[in-house]
């Protein structure tokens, strides 16, 4: 039995009414149905930015990442020390030792190969893989979040928690390094000597290179959080990005492409320890970054403004 | 099938007045599943608007479209129409359960979902989160985080953060979902009270007896089709009433009945039905009182929604939780 037959037999008084009385009754007509549309305030986007910025500097994840990061230059001063004080070693352990600044390059070094960017891409990876997760993201865009002004707020937290992250490194090494070792003129690797307000500032230039390095990596890790509801996908993606870029810049073949790849290019902060600076190695690596993001971020845009919220 | 149900109104352009408009809208999943098919909506502002349908018969799909959150395959539809940007912050939704973030506060949660709507003050936030958090009887548990929320706590907190704003229709995708019949009982009676309020409430369910209750319209769909939709007098009113007999004297029963016209006259051996027609049940059982058939019991059985969903479909109602 078909069932307009159906319809058409047993509910013959059936049509479909837009408009009762019964409606109007309860609600009288409104003025032309509100034509003009809410005012938006033009602040809206920064009261977003703040709340995705609480959001990120009070998730105890993030905060026990950011300590972790403090922490490692701590324990490496407290190591360099014990073991410069019994031994006449050469290389990185004498210049560190000698020097309360070089605790910070050393760190960042160190910490920017692998900890560094996995703090970044935690933030980043779950920033849209995240929030579709845990369905919070259908919300957010009901409200209206708009997906454009959305991504844009969510790539604006993860560049602030990039620099943020490396100006933990910086600063728990500097103190660490002012406490530990002699404050006094800084030997460059250039073998240059140079006062400490001028080492100071190269170590200003270093965070904002590798704030630069990590921002464009957390562009990677947007792009790729668009693509999935697991966050955890979107951050091992990127770290296998990260460590994948690391094996074929350690492969003399690949050498020519060394230079397109972040990892070579983060470790490029260096530049601010010769004399005189190496502007150009740090401009193209600057240079790439913004390659990386700008692309990164074409991804991220044109996959999550057409994609289907289904979580 | 239901294009030609919407015939008298499919051509009509999305008009301004109506709190929602659809034409047309269709959705097919990726795999080829038609989810939603070329659905003509027509809600009148004002109403109750029940969405009903049994379970994966799209209702959640067409709430995600007319939400933009799914793109539709064709179609087209408007909210209080408006641009869909302009008619997002006067709606208040709930689609497919309450989703928080687990370690903030119901609080602190209300106010991060106030930040990302671009018309909402945060002047003002304190105010309303307050109001919407005391509107639902949230109050006290503002300050608890949303981990330790109980289920109706959790709904409850979504349909609090629906209530942020001023707003002119809420979209609510089966709110008494999960709850136990006290959150039920709560939930139907806030949705009154918001409707009271002259706010229009477009409320989706695959429960009959709630749409009955609470809504002065419904639409009613299968398998991802409206088979019809109007006020919920006119959709029972194609289905007639019964009235029905309980008595010791059947066969006499059903004499007296007949000769008062009444149609369809059915015996059973302790009860007679009939359809009621336009007769009053008080006439009809002075009638058999007067004609000496003993009646123990008399009552008229009401079409409902499922009698309408059933003869329209020939389908029974799969109704669960
Ligand atoms: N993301 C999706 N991909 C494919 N099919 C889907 C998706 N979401 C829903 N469906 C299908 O669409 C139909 C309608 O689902 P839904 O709208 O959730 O129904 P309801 O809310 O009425 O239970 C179901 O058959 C469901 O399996
Ligand atoms: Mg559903």
């Amino acid at each position: 039995m078909s069932t307009a037959e159906t319809r058409t037999r047993t509910t013959p008084g059936l049509v479909p009414v837009p408009e009762t009385s019964r409606a109007t009754e309860r609600r009288p007509p409104e003025p032309p149905a509100g034509a003009v549309p809410p005012r938006r305030s033009s602040s809206a986007f920064w009261r977003l930015l703040g709340s995705e910025l609480g959001l990120t500097f009070r998730r105890p994840r993030n905060l026990v990442m950011l300590g972790v990061l403090a922490g490692v230059p701590v324990v490496m001063g407290v190591a360099l020390r014990l073991v410069a004080a019994d031994a006449e070693l050469g290389g990185i352990v004498t210049s560190v030792a000698g020097n309360s600044l070089m605790l910070t390059f050393a760190s960042l070094s160190f910490l920017v190969v692998l900890l560094m960017p996995v703090a970044v891409a935690m933030v980043a990876g779950d920033a849209i893989a995240g929030e579709a997760g845990t369905g919070t993201l259908r919300y957010l865009l009901a409200a209206p979040a708009g997906r454009t002004r959305l991504l844009a707020v969510k790539y604006l937290n993860a560049v602030v928690f990039s620099f943020a992250v490396t100006a933990v490194v910086a600063l728990s090494a500097l103190v660490t390094g002012l406490i530990m070792f002699p404050v006094g003129p800084v030997t460059l690797l250039s073998g240059t000597t140079v006062p400490v307000a001028e080492g100071l500032l190269r170590i200003l230039i270093s965070v904002g290179y590798v704030g630069a390095g990590m921002a464009a990596l957390a562009a990677v890790a947007l792009a790729l959080s668009t693509f999935t509801e697991v966050s955890i996908g979107a951050v091992a993606g990127t770290m296998v990005i990260v460590i994948v870029s690391q094996v074929l810049r350690a492969i003399p073949q690949f050498d020519g492409l060394a230079d397109y790849l972040l990892p070579a290019r983060w470790t490029g902060f260096d530049g601010a320890l010769r004399s005189p600076i190496d502007t150009g190695a740090m401009a193209e690596g600057l240079l790439t970054f913004g390659a990386y993001i700008v692309l990164s971020g074409s991804v991220a845009w044109a996959r999550f403004s057409g994609k289907d919220i289904t979580s | 099938m239901t294009r030609e149900a919407g015939a008298p109104f499919g051509a009509a352009p999305p008009s301004a007045g109506a709190a929602i408009v659809t034409r047309g809208l269709t959705k097919r999943f990726r795999g080829g599943q038609v989810a939603v098919d070329s659905l003509d909506l027509d809600v009148p502002r004002g109403s109750v608007y029940g969405f009903l349908g049994p379970n994966g018969s799209g209702k959640t799909t067409t709430i995600r479209m007319l939400l933009g959150l799914v793109a539709p395959t064709a179609g087209e539809h408007t909210l209080l129409g408006l641009p869909l940007a302009g008619a997002l912050p006067r709606v208040g939704a709930l689609v497919e359960g309450p989703a928080f973030y687990p370690y903030l506060s119901g609080e602190a949660n209300l106010r991060r979902f106030d930040a990302a709507d671009p018309t909402a003050s945060g002047a003002t936030v304190r105010r309303r989160v307050g109001e919407a958090l005391d509107r639902v009887g949230l109050g006290a548990a503002a300050g608890k985080r949303y981990r330790n929320y109980s289920l109706g706590m959790r709904q409850r907190l979504a349909i609090a953060a629906a209530l942020l704003g001023p707003r002119e229709l809420l979209v609510l995708d089966e709110p008494t979902n999960g709850l136990d019949p006290q959150g039920t009982r709560e939930v139907r009676a806030l949705v009154k009270e918001i409707a009271a309020d002259g706010t229009t409430v477009f409320v989706s369910s695959h429960l009959l007896a709630e749409v009955e209750q609470m809504c002065t319209h419904a639409a009613i769909m299968s398998t991802g089709r409206l088979v019809a939709q109007g006020t919920i007098a006119s959709l029972s009113g194609g289905q007639v009433s019964r009235v029905r007999i309980e008595t010791p004297d059947p066969a006499g029963a059903a004499r007296v009945l007949a000769a008062l016209g009444l149609a369809d006259v059915r015996a059973t051996d302790a009860e007679v039905t009939a359809e009621l027609g336009g007769h009053a049940p008080e006439r009809v059982n002075a009638a058999l009182v007067g004609e000496g058939v003993a009646v123990r019991g008399l009552s008229v059985v009401r079409p409902s929604l499922e009698d309408v969903f059933v003869g329209l479909t020939g389908e029974g109602f799969d109704v669960d939780g």
